[in-house]
């Protein structure tokens, strides 16, 4: 017996204790079928081969870890980002409690999204009912002022009509005819999250936009408008924020949930918190232009509908991460704006120069292999060849062929670029064959990539590739969302990240008493 | 004494139904209830395992999530297909703590996700072609896995993809069992569906297949544990110290070779009685096994627990759960003695999924705390029944709580800590009421067994006692 009051143990390190242990190896040896230690150890040898690398990228129907969620996760972040807005997805009620619990792992934040819960009944007879009592349910309980709706893929499949049923529910009294209601089909067979953000940010502008378009004028406002896409660090609102406002430029952002997701514990738990309003939506056709901080997640409904009918030009940017993309997306702003960019961020700007140039030394040549989604990973290698980091294996599960010419190009453009491995539309389990092939100095990427460097660790010391949690979604350490990823902060925090992994990767090869005291330096 | 009284409960209910419109009113009516004086038929005061009402904001999951989740997931040599598109495995990935020891990626695959990923022209052509090239590819890339599971999402029961004969065809060129799973995320009103759809799958892919062998007299099977936290191995520690054999251990840390002898055992020991109470019962019928439900939460119900087990065998296991007993008894003592001090008369609300609701009620007690609400996602009947006669009167009692009612009720009752999921944990932490996550141990554990209960009373100390909850309002306030 190893537990007592005065030091009780965990499950770790209490499965290490003798009696454990020898009970759960009595518990292989005996009723497990369990290969012996020499068979798994051979197969686990085998799963880092060349010979194995070649068999996994043959794969064609089988996806293993991938690096991607479905369409309503993305609708239901972009829906949260509106003021008083109930997330509302209309389908299997099961995907909604796991979109909820995938954001409070995340967020370590309460996650309000209702669904309607339709069962077999309706996969006969459709979702007209569920809609009906559903809206009529969300709005006497929690009473918002948007209620936005998106699908599960057992709503596309049947081809329920919602714009239909959200007319009828309307017409037959479930819910007031002026109650606001946007919507966006979000098919999970199609794309990915960012689709879904896509689809559902141009439900919202449509919604409130289309009818009243013809009384809009672009510029008559004088502001800019931003669309920060599938976002996932609060920072990031928070820069974008205040980027503008140093320049002093009207703005409207298009989906802000850094409130909704960051509400304090002071007593009292809000449903609702900040975000964009229904009179700020439609004013936005009325601005200068609509810039995309994520091009590429919110390239296809959105930009189109902002262009065609609203007849903005939304201006092609890359995401702001790094110091030349953020440096473009200041000059955007002062191009479109006519305002100067201000001394402040000159300042801010001079610093992530200065930090870079402090710490090149230990980057200059580094190689990164890196996962994510595509705006993610475009804007990170940009800036990591701004740091004289090499990408090595750049891998997106969830972009278009279109899109990795374009991410090839800004690669095979940079001196820093030449070694770079696209991988487009590869999952977890490729990279992990990947960075055994060919060890980067680090991994950036999400929480799942801690399973990789697990592995890379257990074929020995030499080959562990460690891992700098840069992404969506991290669930193993706090409060990491909260860290700015854009502009020049962002880069600081980045850089910052980067360069201590690699000097805590050099302190533990270097840590050998009596052995390797060389280069376990003080001061670096 | 309970947080309300009779009146003051009742007067609770009604006044959080006025939320409603009418019809979910009437609907919601009557799944809320107050524990009567000798309550002991659930079936006049609550109603179960219904449909969630649309827009209300239910707490529960789906078919697949008791099916993937819960029954099949944790089966570790065995490679569990999410059958459908990305979403569903991605969501369910490694997140539940039903821990496993073994080479991932090798011979044990538990915290991986295996999907087919559904694109547009599999849900227009349908997956049957798909899903059978996967399982190859499988085979070619894991060869030590035991066997397949197709745990179907939605799309699948919709487009009329035949799975069972990709399952079958699949099975005999792999001669290994490939497990068609129609747990499609429509069926059925939560996870108990799924579970029960599981249950029958391991009976008619597996049990009944291989034919039934001889085992010991002391060879007994750990049903329906899912090992959070290592739940399981602290209760498996109990029951070999005591003399018995655990030969079969479902599913947490579970193997195909341990499903396949399950059919060999003297007596079935089930946990969870919700979700596998199904293949118990098959079992008794089918092999003349019998099974028991026990409680391994706390020690007072741990040593009844124990006992009633080892009536089942002689003299042996009899003496040797006596002894296990009183090994444990010091520690326990001094880990009441830490803790019951810090903890008694504490008010606690849970709302979780399966057993526990229950179950747990006892270690609370053992702490000198007192559950004054508790409530089921997926209950049935059965489960109301089982809870009604060890909680107190005027237990606030709640099925299928919606996020307003459950917010409202800790609102007016203030109880000293929840009990719920990662869903509800944020919120009540925000109104400033301690909180623990009971499905996942929040990130502790195990809470099973002698073990398990030191870290349990630790755990609802450390929550009910945090010196965070008097930083709420700031001092010039």
């Amino acid at each position: 017996m190893s537990q007592s009051a005065e030091h009780i143990m965990p499950c770790h390190p209490l499965f290490r204790e003798p009696e454990y242990k020898d009970m759960l190896a009595a518990k292989a040896a005996q009723f497990e079928d369990k290969p012996d230690m020499d068979k798994l150890e051979e197969v686990f040898q085998w799963t880092t081969s060349p010979e194995y690398k070649e068999l996994n990228f043959k794969r064609e129907a089988l996806t293993i870890n991938p690096a991607k969620a479905c369409q309503p996760l993305g609708a239901v972040l972009c829906a949260l980002g509106f003021k008083d807005t109930l997330p509302y997805v209309h389908g299997s009620q099961g995907c909604v409690a796991y979109f909820r619990s995938y954001f409070n792992r995340h967020f370590k934040e309460p996650i309000a999204c209702v669904s309607d819960s339709m069962t077999e009944d309706a996969a006969v007879f459709g979702g007209h009912p569920n809609m009906n009592t559903g809206l009529q349910n969300a709005t006497a309980l929690y009473k918002p002022n948007i209620i936005a709706v998106s699908t599960t893929c057992m709503a596309e499949v049947i081809g329920d009509d919602l714009h239909a049923f959200i007319t009828n529910a309307k017409k037959n009294g479930f819910i007031p005819m002026e109650a606001h209601t946007p919507s966006a089909h979000t098919p999970s067979f199609v794309g990915s999250h960012t689709t879904g953000y896509d689809n559902m940010m141009e439900g919202i502008l449509r919604y409130f936009t289309l009818n009243e378009v013809h009384e809009k004028q672009v510029g008559s406002n004088g502001r800019i408008n931003i669309i920060p896409g599938f976002e996932t660090y609060l920072g990031n609102y928070r820069l974008l924020r205040r980027y503008m406002e140093a320049m002093g430029v009207g703005y409207t952002m298009l989906s802000d949930p850094s409130e909704v997701l960051d509400t304090p514990a002071d007593g009292t738990y809000r449903m609702y918190a900040g975000g964009t309003t229904v009179e700020e939506i439609k004013d936005a056709p009325n601005a200068i232009d609509t810039l995309m901080v994520q091009p590429i997640c919110m390239g296809t409904k959105t930009r189109k509908f902002i262009q065609d009918t609203w007849g903005q030009p939304a201006t092609a940017i890359h995401p702001p991460m790094g110091l030349a993309w953020t440096d473009a997306f200041l000059m955007k702003v002062s191009e479109l704006s006519g305002k100067p960019i201000p001394p402040s961020l000159e300042l801010e700007r001079g610093r992530l120069v200065d930090m870079m140039a402090d710490s090149q030394a230990w980057l200059h040549g580094k190689k990164v292999s890196l996962y994510g989604d595509p705006d993610f990973v475009m804007g990170m290698c940009q800036f990591m060849m701004e740091l004289g980091v090499e990408p090595l294996h750049v891998l997106i599960h969830n972009a278009s062929k279109q899109v990795g010419k374009r991410l090839k190009k800004i690669l095979d453009e940079h001196p820093f670029g030449q070694s770079a491995q696209l991988h487009i539309g590869r999952d977890l389990w490729h990279l992990r064959s990947l960075v055994f092939e060919e060890r980067p100095d680090f991994m950036i990427g999400n929480s799942y990539g801690k399973f990789i460097q697990r592995d890379t660790r257990h074929k020995g010391e030499a080959y562990e590739v460690p891992l700098v949690r840069i992404g969506f979604p991290i669930f193993d350490r706090h409060h990491l969302h909260r860290c700015t990823t854009l502009g020049y902060e962002g880069g600081m925090y980045i850089l910052t990240e980067v360069v201590n992994t690699l000097l805590a990767e050099l302190d533990r090869k270097t840590m050998g008493y009596g052995t390797t005291d060389y280069n376990f330096d003080l001061i670096r | 004494m309970s947080a309300l009284t009779q009146e003051e409960a009742k007067g609770l209910i009604q006044e959080v139904l006025e939320l409603y419109p009418e019809a979910a009113r009437n609907d919601r009516a009557q799944h809320l209830a107050v524990n009567e004086p000798g309550g002991e038929e659930s079936g006049s005061c609550i109603v179960s395992n219904r449909k969630s009402l649309p827009g209300v904001m239910t707490a529960r999951g789906c078919a697949y999530a008791g099916s993937k989740g819960v029954v099949w997931g944790p089966i570790k040599d065995m490679i569990h297909i999410s059958h459908g598109p990305v979403g569903c495995g991605q969501y369910s990935r490694a997140g539940r703590r039903n821990y496993y020891v073994g080479f991932t990626g090798v011979n044990t695959f538990g915290t991986m996700n295996f999907t087919s990923d559904f694109q547009e022209k599999d849900i227009v052509f349908g997956g049957d072609k798909k899903l059978a090239r996967m399982i190859d590819e499988i085979d070619g890339l894991f060869p030590l896995n035991k066997g397949v599971t197709v745990q179907s999402e939605c799309p699948v029961g919709l487009i009329g993809d035949d799975i069972e004969s990709v399952a079958r065809k699949s099975s005999e060129s792999l001669g290994k069992p490939v497990v068609p799973v129609r747990c499609e995320g429509f069926r059925g009103v939560s996870q108990s569906l799924g579970h029960h759809i599981a249950n029958d799958t391991i009976r008619d892919w597996i049990l009944d297949k291989e034919a039934k062998v001889e085992g010991g007299p002391y060879d007994v099977a750990i049903i329906g544990d899912y090992n959070i936290g290592g739940d399981a191995w602290s209760s498996r520690i109990l029951l070999e110290e005591m003399g018995l054999r655990v030969v079969s251990q479902w599913s947490g840390d579970g193997t195909l070779a341990e499903l396949r002898r399950c059919s060999s055992v003297k007596l079935n020991l089930l946990h969870c009685y919700r979700s596998m109470n199904y293949i118990s019962r098959h079992m008794e019928a089918k092999y003349g096994i019998p099974w028991m439900e026990y409680n391994f939460f706390g020690p007072s119900k741990i040593a009844k627990s124990l006992r009633a087990i080892a009536a089942h065998f002689d003299d042996t296991i009899k003496e040797g759960a006596e002894r296990v007993i009183a090994k444990y008894e010091p520690m326990i003592q001094a880990i009441i003695g830490k803790y019951r001090p810090r903890l008694e008369g504490k008010r606690v609300m849970l709302y979780v999924g399966g057993l526990r609701p229950r179950h747990v009620v006892g270690a609370y007690e053992d702490l000198g705390m007192e559950v004054v609400g508790t409530g089921y996602e997926f209950a049935h009947n059965d489960d109301y029944d089982r809870t009604m006669k060890v909680v107190n009167e005027a237990t606030l009692i709640y099925d299928d709580v919606t996020a307003v009612e459950m917010e409202r009720f800790a609102e007016r009752i203030r109880p000293d800590l929840i009990g719920a999921g990662i869903k509800e944990k944020y919120v009540f932490q925000k109104m400033g009421i301690p909180f623990r996550q009971m499905h996942s141990w929040d990130y502790s554990g195990p809470y099973h067994g002698y073990d398990g209960f030191a870290i349990f009373a630790r755990d609802m100390d450390m929550a009910v006692n945090s010196p965070v909850w008097s930083q709420l309002k700031p001092p010039w306030k």
